[in-house]
């Protein structure tokens, strides 16, 4: 394994744990296709971001990711409530129209963005390595994405610390909890600002649609054997590491998108999972 | 874009422009006709899920035979989205797994693997592979007469399947588990169903491509759904709107041929519906606010009219002409409120203005005592049948008499049997 | 009526409106401690919906409701919510102890650790309802009587005062139904007041000391032997409330203001 193979792997796995802590509860809450509505409605506002700050760091677009989520978020749920649309379908048309209009920024600012679409379907998780963090005696810190996923992680695992008891509770019952006098409402959408942020950090390296993968198919693996949700989460993280290891190398032997792969690994370690609970069951 | 181009292009001058066109409103009105039902039968995020599951399919079909053949491009997409859509289904009755974990997943890893497969052959350095990348935003520009054949020959299968068996859709969509009752081959129905799905979206994503086909699905039929309870008028409204975001596209295409289409037919479908959601009767926004409005006035002369019903009742005579400052003494009303209400009842000719009073007319009085009678009805109704005190009973009451019909009416005197009087023992005017 | 020293539950013109449509409507009553009571009356009654008025988890129109004479915010500690079986996922990855330990979060808070003395109050909960051999069970594996244990030692973990149980008999096999009565019996001797929406007109009787009942309104509200007549019950269930669920209907549909302003 050389140098940027680690690099590579390392990011993967990095934005894969980021991934596991929203996707888990996004799973257990039956959210699963809010998440695929956030990651691709933030698209637009990341091309602004981009347009207008002319950087691509990440951490200036976090808060306004965060909103977008949010922004996107109260959008569905007024279409839905005031236009008395069925959930699905106001979740259909409000991405795939901000998605839309993201991909039209895209092409039409391509030069300024250094961005394109397909990139933003797949991301170029292959460059990463080549983006490197100088420090100021000119030696290298190591690519700036190893970074910034890394500090999304600890900001995560802080907030999942906070946030644990209230997110086990509000997911398991909902009217238990508001009993209890807890905000159904509020860890909600701590939750989908949570997503946001996750998909922005993906963004460039494994695109909007690849990040479904790894929001939703490690938690879903593990919780086919999982009988407590902190197992359910360690299980999910390693599945989704084994996944970007997989993935990569497999990548690497077809000559394919690093991204792409992935998912496909993801979904083989999902149909292995099913197998081994079939064995299992049945033996 | 000049104006020449413009109107070359209204006017279908070129033979190119013809093919785009038509490509683009062939595959866009069809493909909204078949959302409908996806988008009744509430399986938008499906339809979604089997858009990013043909990717695979067609991209193999290249591999395995080494032409860009739209026929094979078009089998391989219906196997991939079968295949999809069969283990979403086979997970989600199984339950080992809940149903939208089981669309996601579906629908990254499958895109997963189309994305693994293209960007293989893009990396193999084989030059005619560069018609494929067109399939994830889809390209109008680049439809040819060959395509247009395989499009109006599924088209054609694809609407006439569905008008031949449009009850049978219809009553799936509607209630499935009615339809079961009468005895249809609701299996078969919702197979073929989910087949010509799979087969409009292998079509489709020819013109607006794998990510955003679901849009071409559901916006429309969204967009029709406003405006109308009739499925034969939705679906014809939600082709309209289709072929009309279509074409849309299509001129986007032909004035920006580096733009991908399938960004601009969304957005033209969601401008459409973001317009009905304002202006369509009954459900939209604007009629809303009118339907509002209308009823906040009715509220106020009837009120108004109450009013002096009440006070003739109470001075004994008989329509008494009142000061208009001497309203708001007996009830609340804002100056502008008051104002308007008369204003309103003077039009109506309910009352008169005479030597600055107001006064009811003929016509007004009978109207009043109508009101009259239903508001006094529906109290002793909230007194006697939800055993509420009578001081609660004139909060409650004032809200809910306005919408008193007069089936409600003749209901309310056949139980409580022709009443007299009402709870504070004032009489309640006889029909 | 006798005036209620000490109550546990009072409503005062309770009135909510769910989507247009009045389903409670200003509801008075007193209840007292110490007994078992039963709400009662047809589908779509309001009888759900009144429990989860008390408790905050739908708006009210207006009027307010007091526990133990107090605002529920002031006394949440000694309230117990069971709600229906069907409102909880049970596919979540949880165990039976895990389930029944969540009844001392609202000691606990957000953050405090789960102590050995919360274990051993779970322990004995779970006793109680005769659940301790499945305390490592997952919870997806359990039968219909079952889980409503489970939540049944949830709320005993709360060692709350006041007990609110929606429909804990439905799906419930007839044998954890007497368990489960007995078990309520018990808590009452420890003077728990306990609060049950129940549909079983045949088992009302027997089960409960006071009785609510409610179609919309309130009809009566008492000890069981003066609420449990035939009158009473006739009114409760007869169906002469069909003019106010059309009026609601046409406030709907015609896109009416419910309250003036």
């Amino acid at each position: 394994m050389t140098i940027n193979d680690f690099w590579i792997v390392l990011t993967a796995s990095l934005i894969s744990l980021c991934c596991v802590i929203p996707g888990t509860f996004l799973v257990l809450r039956r959210m699963a296709m809010f998440g695929d509505a956030i990651s691709h409605a933030v698209l637009p506002g990341l091309v602004v971001a981009y347009l207008l700050s002319g950087s691509r760091e990440s951490f200036i677009m976090l808060p306004g990711a965060a909103a977008t989520g949010l922004l996107v978020t109260f959008l569905i749920e007024w279409i839905q409530k005031r236009m008395r649309i069925q959930n699905d379908a106001a979740i259909g048309l409000v991405y795939t129209f901000l998605f839309a209009v993201g991909v039209i920024l895209v092409s039409a600012y391509a030069a300024q963005t250094d961005l394109d679409q397909e990139c933003v379907l797949y991301g170029e998780i292959a460059y990463v390595p080549f983006d490197l963090i100088m420090n100021d005696a000119g030696f290298s810190l190591g690519p700036r994405q190893v970074w910034i996923a890394g500090s999304l992680f600890l900001a995560l695992i802080l907030v999942l610390l906070i946030s644990y008891r209230a997110l086990y509770i509000t997911t398991f019952d909902a009217g238990y909890a508001t009993a209890l006098g807890i905000s159904v409402a509020f860890w909600h959408y701590v939750l989908m600002g949570m997503v946001s942020m996750v998909t922005v950090v993906s963004f460039e390296s494994v695109g909007a649609v690849l990040v479904i993968a790894l929001l939703i198919g490690p938690p879903a693996t593990a919780a086919l054997f999982a009988k407590r949700l902190p197992f359910l989460l360690v299980l999910a993280s390693v599945i989704g590491i084994l996944s970007c290891i997989g993935g990569y190398y497999l990548a690497v032997w077809w000559n394919a998108s690093i991204a792409g792969a992935i998912s496909m690994m993801i979904g083989i370690l999902f149909g292995l999972g099913l197998l081994i609970r079939k064995l299992i069951s049945h033996p | 874009m000049t104006s020449q181009n413009l109107i070359d292009f209204i006017l279908l001058r070129e033979p190119n422009v013809l093919l785009v066109v038509a490509g683009s409103i062939i595959l866009c009105g069809m493909s909204a006709i078949v959302g409908c039902f996806t988008f009744l039968r509430k399986r938008a995020l499906i339809g979604d899920a089997v858009s990013h599951s043909v990717l695979p399919g067609v991209c193999l079909a290249f591999i395995l035979t080494g032409e860009k053949n739209p026929l094979y491009f078009l089998i391989g997409a219906i196997i991939s989205g079968m295949m999809s859509l069969l283990i979403m289904e086979g997970l989600t009755r199984s339950r080992q797994t809940r149903p939208d974990t089981a669309i996601a997943l579906m629908l990254s890893v499958f895109f997963g693997i189309g994305i693994v497969l293209l960007t293989s052959i893009q990396h193999s350095g084989n030059a005619s592979q560069a018609g494929l990348d067109k399939f994830l935003f889809g390209k109008a520009a680049s439809i040819t007469l060959e395509d247009i054949r395989l499009f109006a020959f599924s088209s054609a299968g694809i609407l006439s399947i569905i008008f031949i068996f449009l009850r049978g859709f219809t009553a799936i969509s509607f209630d499935e588990e009615f339809a079961v009752s009468i005895g249809f081959p609701v299996r078969w129905l919702r197979f073929a169903l989910s087949f010509l799905t799979v087969w409009a979206v292998s079509v489709g994503i020819q013109a607006v491509g794998v990510v955003l086909m679901s849009a071409l699905l559901i916006t429309p039929a969204l967009a029709a759904r406003m405006w109308t309870h009739s499925i034969r008028f939705m679906l014809f409204l939600a082709m309209l709107f289709g072929m009309l975001s279509g074409y849309l596209g299509a001129f986007v295409s032909y004035s920006a041929p580096a733009m991908p289409t399938g960004p601009w037919i969304v957005v033209a479908a969601t401008f459409i519906a973001a317009v009905s959601m304002v202006f369509a009767p009954n459900r939209g926004i604007l009629a809303q606010w009118f339907e509002r409005r209308k009823n906040t006035n009715k509220t106020l002369e009837e009120n108004i009219l109450k009013l002096f019903y009440q006070i003739a009742e109470k001075t004994g005579e008989s329509s008494k002409p009142i000061l208009e400052e001497d309203l708001v003494n007996y009830r609340a009303f804002s100056k502008s409120q008051l104002k308007l209400g008369l204003r309103l009842l003077q039009k109506k000719a309910f009352i008169q203005f005479h030597l600055s009073t107001w006064k009811l007319t003929d016509l007004g009085e009978i109207e009043a005592r109508r009101i009259v009678r239903l508001h006094r009805l529906w109290e002793l109704y909230l007194q006697q049948y939800l055993n509420l005190d009578s001081d609660h009973v004139h909060d409650d009451a004032e809200a809910m008499e306005h919408v008193i019909t007069p089936e409600i009416e003749a209901q309310l005197d056949e139980i409580l049997g022709n009443p007299k009087v009402d709870p504070h023992n004032t009489i309640i005017p006889p029909k | 009526m006798p005036e209620i020293q000490n109550p546990s539950l009072e409503a005062h013109n309770l009135t909510v409106i769910y989507h247009r449509k009045p389903v409670l409507w200003s509801i008075d009553f007193t209840l007292p401690q110490g007994q078992i009571i039963g709400i009662m009356g047809p589908n779509g009654a309001g009888k759900s919906t009144l429990l989860k008025a008390i408790l905050g988890l739908v708006p009210l129109n207006s009027g307010y409701s007091k526990v133990f004479d107090k605002d529920l915010g002031d006394v949440r500690q000694r309230v117990s919510y069971i709600p229906q079986r069907q409102t909880v996922d049970w596919d979540f990855p949880a165990t039976v102890m895990d389930v029944v330990l969540m009844g001392r979060f609202q000691k606990r808070g957000m953050f405090q650790r789960i102590s050995p003395e919360d274990k051993a109050i779970a322990q004995e909960a779970l006793e109680q309802v005769n659940m301790q051999d499945y305390a490592s069970r997952q919870i997806s594996q359990l039968s219909g009587g079952q889980q409503q244990r489970v939540f049944l030692a949830r709320a005993l973990a709360q060692q709350a005062d006041l007990y609110l149980l929606d429909e804990p008999f439905v799906g419930v096999d007839a044998a954890t139904e007497q368990s489960i009565v007995e078990l309520l019996r018990k808590m009452k001797s420890e003077g728990k007041t306990i609060v049950v929406v129940h549909h079983d007109l045949h088992t009302a009787r027997e089960y409960f000391d006071w009785l609510v009942l409610l179609n919309a309104s309130l009809i009566a509200c008492g000890p069981v032997e003066d609420v449990f007549t035939d009158e009473l019950l006739k009114v409760t269930y007869s169906g002469k409330l069909t003019v106010l669920s059309q009026v609601g209907d046409q406030l709907r549909e015609r896109n009416f203001p419910v309250r003036e302003k």
